[in-house]
């Protein structure tokens, strides 16, 4: 029968935890970029959150003719219009911003006119295949509805572990999340990449994969101090790293596999999410091992975990 | 671990066969679901609007036109009780937050608060509901003033009433346009959603259901024109209305109408049997027929006014124009007649939609608006199928590669699971939109990573040295705890994203919800149970490394 080949070399030891000095610099510098990208440059907020129109056209009649578009639509005096030219030759994208109302008239009817005129304008060789228009009243309740979610989701991870485990592992994976969620927002704002809710919904996927990686090694080191209850902490968390590597590698690569597929094959709409969890899994994978171990290092852990097995023998003692 | 019992083992064979039951309608067409026997699940998946096409239109009411019109009902009942209980006023006015009163009596200041407080709050939750609370206030005001104030919670039912009312103006407004079933839902207090599908242009449908179009049939003054009365002062209870055709031109009304729209049974466009321009005939219900009937008798060779109200225009001011004024030739008896108004046969046939629907009751801004034509839901379903196939293949690969005979095992475990979710989805009616197939596609990705994590336990078992049977065992037991809490901390973050998220959003959280309790129930259940059946056929007592 054929068993599968176990390519990972389990006997060697890689010793993480001693070099963790120059992974967590490299983090923390990379963090504060991010930071300092994102307090400067800021995000490139997507309509759902600035309010404003997009336009998904394709030119019933070969590529499309990004200059005579701008021509067009330039004239119609909506501020700036964007037009991006997509991976298909015909198609294009078409954003203009949140429009200033006249007098008396409110901002979301200033909206609804902007793009009429725009459905006029772009005349019958070009079919409208996707158009948003988010006025500003739903922009700033979804762009605050998009910062609870992630708020909530954090603090509920962040009860979760430390019911499950302790205080120190809770913030530690806490930590790793939001080191995490600000790199990838970095990387957008560094790409300029449209930020909306499907990224939003990228961020808490990518949140929940994050912390699944950091449970599992979390897992094993909680394990392991029950099982060495003498070994030094660092040795005892490189030990568990590297138990729980290959599994750590190997989910990466299938999960990786999935949602580069969705990358390639996507369309338009689904790319931002697909892009946002592709850097995710990466810097996910990152922070389980370099940044969450290390930072629970630093704070410590409790030692003695006897009284806590021994509860929890009970418990799979009484589990059928 | 590795022991089944038969109730187990049925239990397994019999989730995974209801499972496979409520997907199969998704490979059949409508013709064969049609013979289906009636006990068997008949429901298919519903595509979200950004997979097969359509609009998605969010509506605001607004509320500050609807407190208009209560201020100026409730305006009515104050002068009505003070009438009644012969206490003399001036100054009734009504400004944009109150109604204020101004007695000419201050002694009688007691006696008309008492009136008032008795007759114009009533109790919020309807004339039979049990509350204290009202939904209007009367408070003494400066200098002998009185003032009636809505209350907060009553505008908010005031306002909840309305959407309820609008959504059933807007499913008949609606109906009228093509044959697809419309979503109209409430989204908080003050909104209404309406999702099309197969629609991807929406001017039609906010032309519908953008105006209020309220028709009321008023007395015209009987000497005045608007020009005078511009010059002079409109006189008590008559209001000045531009026409339709010519909106320099004014005409002077009775502020009450004779007739409202909700008296109108049915109306419909034709054309003018004279000038062959488009017209609308209405027919009266019994009470407004005789009540036009009589007022016609004794006002022939005078006109009266048909007005529509359309709430408010784009620059803010009221919409409002005398459709037509046309003079009475002789007594209208039949209860019917016909609106000509400048129309073209566009507008006229809107109207008239308008018109049996029924009238708004407040206008309806657009606040969020999103379409997508059919033929990019297509390229997005053919591109979801394209990212399945390549990324099932990828982690087929993958997995065999890495676990062989397991890796399979972990496959087919894998291919219950897709199936267990899209038959949950089928079953509660939910939607697959184009993040849910992200969803689906994650949640391969996870549930992969349950197998993984058991089998990297096996190996790791047994490179310490165990008999093969009991590193399976221990590597399935003791990756249970680890795939409970990773999956668990993931469902976390399902949870706040169905609970906050909106649309699309929240279709995804479905999916990964579903998937979580899918991967927990297969990783635990049938890969263990295909392992198990695996062991158990193996003949000899010492088993071959299985990984």
């Amino acid at each position: 029968m054929f068993k599968g080949v176990d390519f990972w070399p389990h006997d060697k030891i890689f010793p993480i935890m001693q070099v963790r000095r120059s992974f967590v610099i490299a983090s923390i510098v990379v963090f504060c970029l991010a930071v300092g990208l994102l307090a400067t440059r800021g995000l490139n907020f997507g309509i759902d959150f600035k309010g404003g129109s997009l336009f998904e056209i394709q030119s019933k009649s070969g590529p499309v003719d990004i200059g005579e578009l701008r021509a067009k639509l330039g004239g119609l005096g909506l501020g700036s219009v964007q037009i991006q030219q997509l991976d298909d030759p015909t198609d294009a994208l078409i954003r203009f911003e949140q429009q200033k109302p006249k007098e008396g008239e409110s901002s979301e009817k200033a909206q609804q006119n902007a793009a009429a005129k725009v459905q006029d304008a772009l005349g019958d060789d070009i079919e409208i295949r996707r158009t948003e228009v988010v006025g500003p009243a739903v922009s700033g309740e979804l762009a605050w509805a998009g910062v609870t979610a992630v708020m909530f989701a954090m603090v509920g991870i962040l009860l979760y572990i430390w019911f499950r485990f302790e205080w120190q592992f809770a913030i530690a994976a806490i930590v790793a999340l939001v080191h995490d969620i600000t790199i990838t927002l970095g990387v957008f704002s560094i790409l300029r990449l449209d930020f909306g809710l499907s990224e939003v919904a990228a961020l808490l996927t990518l949140a929940g994969y994050s912390i699944n990686d950091t449970v599992v090694v979390f897992d094993r080191i909680r394990e392991n101090l029950r099982r060495y209850k003498k070994m030094p902490l660092d040795q005892l968390m490189n030990l568990s790293i590297n138990e729980t590597l290959s599994r750590t590698v190997l989910t990466s690569g299938t999960t990786l596999l999935a949602v580069l597929s969705i990358y390639v094959f996507g369309t338009e709409v689904i790319k931002g999410f697909a892009f946002a969890m592709l850097f995710g899994i990466l810097i996910g994978t990152w922070s389980s091992i370099f940044v969450a171990s290390p930072f629970l290092l630093w704070i410590g852990v409790k030692r003695d975990w006897s009284g806590i097995a021994k509860s929890d023998k009970a418990t799979a003692a009484a589990r059928p | 671990m590795l022991h089944f019992s038969r109730f187990k083992i049925a239990f397994v064979a019999f989730v995974c066969f209801m499972g496979l039951l409520a997907t199969l309608p998704n490979f059949l067409s409508q013709e064969t679901l049609k013979s289906w026997p009636s006990f068997l699940p008949h429901k298919q998946l519903s595509l979200g609007l950004d997979l097969k096409g359509g609009a998605h239109l969010l509506l605001q009411m607004d509320s500050s036109e609807l407190r208009k019109d209560w201020l100026k009902s409730l305006r009515g009942d104050v002068r009505k009780q003070l009438r009644d209980a012969r206490i003399r006023y001036t100054g009734l006015g009504q400004t944009k937050q109150l109604v204020r009163v101004k007695l000419v009596d201050p002694s009688k200041m007691d006696e008309a608060l008492r009136r008032l407080r008795t007759t114009i709050p009533q109790p919020l939750g309807g004339p039979f509901g049990a509350g204290t609370d009202y939904d209007a206030e009367v408070q003494e005001g400066p200098g002998d003033t009185i003032e009636v104030v809505p209350t907060n919670a009553g505008m908010q039912q005031r306002i909840s009433g309305a959407i309820t009312s609008a959504i059933e103006v807007i499913r008949r407004r609606v109906d009228n346009i093509g044959t697809a079933e419309p979503s109209i839902v409430r989204q908080g207090n003050d909104r209404i959603l309406v999702q099309y599908p197969g629609l991807d242009d929406t001017t039609r449908l906010k032309e519908l259901i953008g105006k209020t179009a309220r028709l009321t049939f008023h007395d015209v003054h009987p000497t005045m024109t608007g020009q005078e009365a511009e010059q002079t002062r409109v006189p008590l209870g008559f209001v000045v209305y531009p026409d339709a055709e010519d909106p320099n031109y004014t005409h002077v009304l009775r502020e009450i109408p004779l007739i409202y729209g909700e008296d109108l049974v049915d109306a419909n466009p034709g054309f003018d049997q004279n000038t062959n321009e488009p017209i609308i005939s209405f027919r009266f219900n019994q009470k407004a027929a005789v009540e036009f009937g009589r007022f016609t008798s004794q006002n022939v060779g005078r006109p009266f006014a048909i007005v529509l109200d359309n709430g408010i225009k784009d620059d803010g001011s009221a919409d409002v124009v005398v459709l037509s004024a046309p003079v009475i030739r002789e007594p209208i008896l039949g209860g019917s007649g016909q609106i000509s108004g400048n129309f073209s046969v566009q507008s006229a046939n809107d109207l008239a939609v308008q018109i049996r629907s029924g009238a708004l009751p407040a206008t309806l801004t657009v606040v969020e608006e999103r379409t997508v034509g059919p033929s990019l839901g297509a390229d997005s379903i053919e591109a979801g199928e394209y990212a399945a196939i390549v990324g099932g293949i990828g982690v087929a690969a993958f997995m065999i590669f890495a676990y062989g005979l397991f890796g399979i095992f972990a496959l087919l475990a894998v291919l219950v699971n897709l199936i267990l979710i899209i038959g949950t989805m089928s079953m509660i009616g939910s939607t697959l939109t184009l993040p849910g197939i992200a969803g689906l596609i994650l949640t391969v990705g996870m549930a992969v990573d349950a197998n993984v994590l058991i089998y990297e336990r096996i190996r790791e078992e047994m490179r310490n040295g165990k008999q093969p049977i009991s590193a399976i065992d221990s590597g399935f037991s003791r990756a249970f705890g680890t795939i409970i809490d990773s999956n668990l901390t993931t469902l976390i973050a399902a949870i706040v994203m169905f609970w906050l998220g909106s649309g699309p959003i929240r279709g995804f959280a479905v999916t990964l919800s579903l998937g979580i309790f899918a991967t927990i129930f297969t990783a635990f259940l049938v890969t263990r149970l295909m392992v198990a059946l695996w062991v158990a056929r193996q003949k000899t007592r010492k088993i071959p490394a299985p990984l």
